[in-house]
């Protein structure tokens, strides 16, 4: 059996974690066509490469399917509530910063902190006879943050993306979303809470710890650890 | 499974022990609508509770207690005075401790009646606590009654008071809007900033959103306001911070809340009720001398009791969920009932967990 390597299989963070991987003498590349999600790993004996969409990733490394795999702080936390048990951060790859974090209209003039959200939830929901909705996709992330937080009165609806437009389309009134620059949320009129980053998300590469390991798969484990400890 | 079979049978007969008591057996739907769970509870109830859907009826929820069908089901047709005993699964979500059980079975006993509380309240724990006897374990007792009656005697403004109210099962918030109010901690930086511009509302950003610039206005207005109210006192501060840290025995922690009564008048009445509660469980026969009572005690886990609170530990296995918990929930009669109302109080058991103990008791 090869030590399995799931990494994104699209776009930059493919193309950045392929580049990483580079650094340390491994090769990462696609093969067959473009739309084949297949691929190989040289520069290294017994181990093969997965290509998965991001959101998979952590699921994979917690049913111990693949050994490491290459994803989001975000998405391991939001998927996996008891990440600790499951997986072990190996790496943090510098690349795909983003944070986590509420964002309110800056309309709201009135409203800096978690304490005058609870508030002005409180308020809404009085007035409008429903209660305050967030739009995210980190439900769970979000949810606790918020129940820590003491904020009472919210509701959380699905977006699944173009989340900062939910507020214009009047179908939530403040986002959770990951943010780089904050760019987009400051384009579509929105502002983060002074206290509202709920975490801080960079590309990492985790080791699952449920991953059946044999004898010929530890060596290639050393093998590959050396390789990394080098880049780091 | 022989051991499933066993812990249902235990759960038969535990019922059964209650309908001698004088409750009508009820049933209830194990999905629920999720609505009304959700207006309840908020969105915290998410995750408790298993959400699942259909694109008939929406979002539904394996129940997560018994307690809200039946108030349901009683205020819709119910005779007065009523009690009901059910039997039956009952699903928490579990995210964080793998050992919880996320599907269990619960013995509940509730009733329904506005003659005499204290009363109903030693009947419930008295019952509970016979349907346990043999198992050691450590009873808690407290009473949210008291807490809320204290806040909402304070002496500041209803919209302080409403503040607190609405953070009662939720001790940080609450601790915090308190330190606040009281001038302990100084309002946030971003707030006074805010509060010293002239025109807060000029060259606003642009208008997106259902909440409306009125309602800012509002909101500024009201923050005004309450920057000029003066701090809560010292007096009511000591004294609120000496009523939660109550924890004696329960005759001691009567003495204790009296002299609290001193500087928070408006508890006398809920102490009433308190000592009359007692009176009836001493009435039963119940050890009233060594009961623990904790003034603090239900506000993180059972967001709709507003009166007398108990729960049921082993002793020796603080690993373990509560044997048996219960208490007064006058309020969400209120909440579900369109209007009407009616004093209720009730308690369930886990024979799941009852059998485990036996278990371990004979092994």
């Amino acid at each position: 059996m090869t030590v399995k390597l799931g990494v994104p299989s699209k776009g930059r963070l493919m193309e950045k974690t392929f580049d990483w991987f580079d650094r340390a003498g491994i090769r990462l590349k696609r093969t067959g066509s473009d739309r084949e999600y297949a691929g190989a790993i040289e520069g290294i004996e017994g181990m093969s490469l997965v290509l998965l969409s991001a959101g998979e990733i952590p699921r994979e490394l917690a049913t111990g399917r693949i050994h490491f795999g290459v994803t989001g702080t975000d998405l391991v936390h939001e998927k996996l509530p008891l990440w600790e048990t499951q997986v072990e951060p190996v790496a943090e790859l510098g690349f795909g910063q983003a944070d986590l974090v509420l964002a309110v209209p800056q309309l709201w003039v009135d409203v800096d902190t978690l304490d005058d959200l609870d508030a002005v939830a409180a308020a809404f929901r009085a007035r409008h006879g429903h209660r305050l909705r967030i739009a995210t996709k980190y439900h769970r992330l979000v949810r606790e943050f918020l129940v820590r937080g003491g904020v009472a009165d919210f509701a959380l609806v699905d977006s699944q993306g173009a989340t900062e437009g939910t507020v214009k389309n009047e179908t939530a009134e403040a986002i959770a979303d990951i943010t780089s620059t904050g760019e987009t949320l400051r384009a579509n009129h929105l502002k983060i809470l002074s206290d509202g980053l709920i975490l801080k998300s960079q590309a990492t590469l985790w080791k699952s710890r449920v991953a059946q390991v044999g004898d010929a798969e530890r060596a290639t484990l050393e093998r590959f650890a050396e390789r990394l400890a080098a880049v780091q | 499974m022989p051991e499933r079979a066993e812990i249902r049978a235990l759960a038969t007969q535990l019922r059964a022990r209650f309908e001698a008591a004088g409750a009508q057996a009820v049933e209830a739907s194990i999905l629920q609508p999720a609505e009304t769970l959700l207006d309840l509870y908020g969105e915290n109830i998410r995750g408790r509770a298993y959400v699942t859907s259909d694109a008939l009826r929406g979002e539904q929820m394996l129940r997560p207690d018994f307690t809200v069908p039946v108030v349901q089901m009683h205020m819709a047709h119910g005779a007065e005075p009523a009690r009901y005993t059910y039997a039956g699964e009952v699903f928490r979500r579990q995210e964080h401790d793998p050992d919880r059980a996320n599907e269990y079975i619960q013995v509940g006993y509730e009733i329904f009646d506005r003659e005499n509380p204290a009363e109903a309240d030693a009947e419930v724990f008295a019952l509970i606590a016979q349907a346990l006897e043999g198992l050691s374990l450590r009873a808690a007792t407290g009473d949210i009654g008291i807490l809320m009656a204290a806040v909402q005697g304070l002496r500041t403004t209803e919209a302080r008071k409403a503040a607190l109210m609405r953070h009662i099962w939720h001790p940080r918030r609450f601790r915090a809007l308190l330190d606040r109010f009281s001038g302990r901690v100084p309002p946030p930086p971003s707030r006074t900033a805010l509060l010293a511009q002239a025109d807060p509302l000029a060259d606003l950003p642009p208008a997106i959103g259902k909440r409306s610039v009125a309602e800012i206005a509002e909101r500024i207005e009201a923050l005004r306001a309450d920057a000029e109210v003066p701090p809560i006192s010292d007096r009511e501060m000591a004294a609120l911070d000496t009523l939660l840290a109550v924890r004696e025995t329960a005759p001691f922690a009567l003495e204790r809340l009296r002299d609290v009564a001193v500087d928070l008048p408006q508890i006398a009445p809920a102490l009433a009720r308190l000592e009359a509660r007692l009176q009836a469980l001493a009435a039963r026969g119940l050890d009233v001398e060594n009961l623990d009572f904790e003034a603090s005690y239900g506000r993180t886990s059972m967001e709709y009791y507003d009166g007398f609170v108990f729960g049921f530990y082993a002793e020796g296995r603080p690993d373990l969920p509560p044997i048996a918990t219960g208490g007064r929930y006058d309020a969400l009669t209120r909440r579900l009932g369109d209007g009407a109302e009616i004093p209720a109080v009730g308690g369930v058991l886990r024979p799941g967990l009852m059998h485990a103990l036996e278990r371990e008791a004979r092994a």
